[in-house]
């Protein structure tokens, strides 16, 4: 497998807190790595650490073929232009010829089936609709890798439906993913790999299949059951 | 400077509220009756404020964007020493560019010392420094809500601060809006540097400034509410334009 991203004991703190400490993670070409565990256990700040949007010791390897990264946050945040103009924006960030913009912008529309609301206030839109948007915008750029931070968070049922469907078909085409979810049914149905972090320490690195088939350690095996309480965190 | 209307100053001086019904209401003929200096002194006070304003903004947006997500040695003190200047005194503004301007002073060859051009120098200083420190507050803010989406996206630091002010267009406009009334409603900066020649470089404030002085309170009054009534509608214009914006978000949804 070629290594798209790697961390060599990698540490991030905030003031006196250790938001990671230590990790070494790597993900492939193809990977869908899903990361798991409980609320301040470190997972956004590795999705920023992976991505470069934080400040860390250790080492950071990027290969040159995932140069091109783009990151899906929990609540997308969008200009106060209208879909069509956030997608051209996202696409004059990427450097994308102006003569291909037009029709990328379609497609990625199209993908997300919000063609008809092109016109539309981006920020009038639900938060279903805005975070297909999101990653309408962030497919439209072809990025290498995908970071994905709680993408359904505060959705409803059929908008999470949605949005998993669109990772589905990342996933299908090829993409790379890095996502951090406290949804398990979504990593055990998306994910190829998951990780599992605690204390921001990687305790688990495993394939799906694995991850939630074997007799984990104690603490990941709790969070799993869902039987991980606060006064035990 | 003579204006064509005529009024009475004298019976005024006992009664402060008569003499505001009187000023309003010479005010109201002076618009009505489009008198041509009150007009030209309105001309060249919107020219040189709005010119000083065009100007600064120009170097102020980008200067307040830039500071928002620069780091270098010495940044904080910049930072105080800009919103220190927040309150810069006008009249110290007007000295400061007199003596740059007068024969004397290193500019002194540029000639346009009491000339309009002069008050449009005087106000850029005056209103620079609103303007940068606003709109580096104003994406300073916005960045902690999008700044980290906007660098995932490629963006460089300084483009994503360029970005902010595209998407608080309406705040922008408000900081011009402060900006403007600041520059228009000043009299320190443009009387020492224009040096309140009649039909030259007369303006507003340094008419009522001339006329309080010479015990004309209506006209000097008149004037008062004919610039306040410019600055009121500069702001409706915007509060029109910004709910109009908000009108199209609403439907929407």
């Amino acid at each position: 497998m070629t290594a798209m991203l790697s961390l060599d004991r990698v540490g991030v703190r905030y003031g006196n807190v250790a938001a990671l400490n230590d990790v070494r993670l790597r993900v492939d070409r193809g990977d869908f790595v899903a990361l798991v565990g409980a609320n301040g256990s470190g997972k956004t700040t590795l999705l920023q650490a992976l991505h470069g949007l934080v400040a860390h010791t250790g080492a950071r390897t990027v290969a040159p073929q995932a140069a091109a990264q783009v990151m899906v946050f929990q609540r997308p945040f969008m200009l106060r232009l209208s879909v069509w103009n956030n997608l051209r924006l996202a696409l004059w960030l990427a450097s994308v010829p102006a003569g291909e913009r037009a029709a990328r912008a379609s497609e990625a529309l199209q993908r997300a089936g919000l063609s008809e609301l092109r016109d539309r206030q981006a920020r009038s839109l639900s938060g279903g609709q805005q975070q297909r948007l999101a990653l309408a915008r962030a497919w439209a750029t072809r990025p290498a890798v995908l970071f994905l931070d709680e993408p359904t968070a505060n959705l409803d049922p059929s908008a999470k439906k949605e949005i998993e469907a669109m990772l589905a078909r990342f996933k299908d085409d090829g993409m790379t993913l890095v996502m951090s979810t406290h949804n398990l049914g979504q990593a055990k149905r998306l994910a190829t790999r998951v990780v599992y972090l605690d204390h921001g320490h990687i305790r688990a690195d495993l394939p799906t299949t694995r991850f939630f088939g074997e007799h984990l350690d104690a603490r990941a095996d709790l969070f799993l059951k869902g039987e991980l309480t606060w006064d035990m965190e | 400077m003579e204006f064509s209307a005529p009024w009475k100053i004298t019976k005024y001086e006992r009664c402060p509220l008569s003499a505001f019904a009187e000023s309003f209401r010479t005010a109201v003929t002076l618009v009505l009756d489009a008198d041509p200096v009150l007009w030209r002194t309105v001309r060249l006070s919107l020219a040189v404020s709005l010119s000083a304003c065009v100007i600064a903004a120009g170097f102020g947006l980008a200067g307040g964007a830039w500071l928002a997500v620069a780091r270098f040695p010495g940044r904080r003190v910049l930072l105080a020493v800009l919103n220190t200047l927040l309150a810069l005194p006008s009249v110290v503004v007007g000295l400061v560019v007199y003596l740059l301007l007068s024969r004397s002073g290193p500019l002194g060859a540029w000639g346009i010392l009491f000339t309009p051009s002069a008050m449009v120098i005087a106000q850029t200083i005056l209103v620079l420094p609103v303007i940068a420190a606003l709109a580096r507050q104003l994406v300073h803010d916005s960045l902690r809500d999008g700044g980290d989406q906007l660098r995932s996206m490629g963006a460089s630091p300084f483009t994503a601060a360029a970005l902010m002010l595209l998407h608080e267009r309406w705040a922008v406009a408000t900081i011009m809006l402060t900006a403007f009334g600041r520059a228009v409603s000043e009299v320190g900066a443009v009387m020492i540097v224009g040096g309140n020649i009649d039909g030259v470089t007369r303006v507003i404030t340094t008419t009522i400034a001339l006329e309080t002085s010479k015990g004309d309170l209506p006209l000097a009054l008149a004037l008062g509410i004919v610039l306040l009534a410019l600055v009121g509608l500069i702001n409706a214009g915007i509060g029109i334009a910004q709910r109009a914006q908000g009108g199209n978000l609403a439907i929407a949804r």
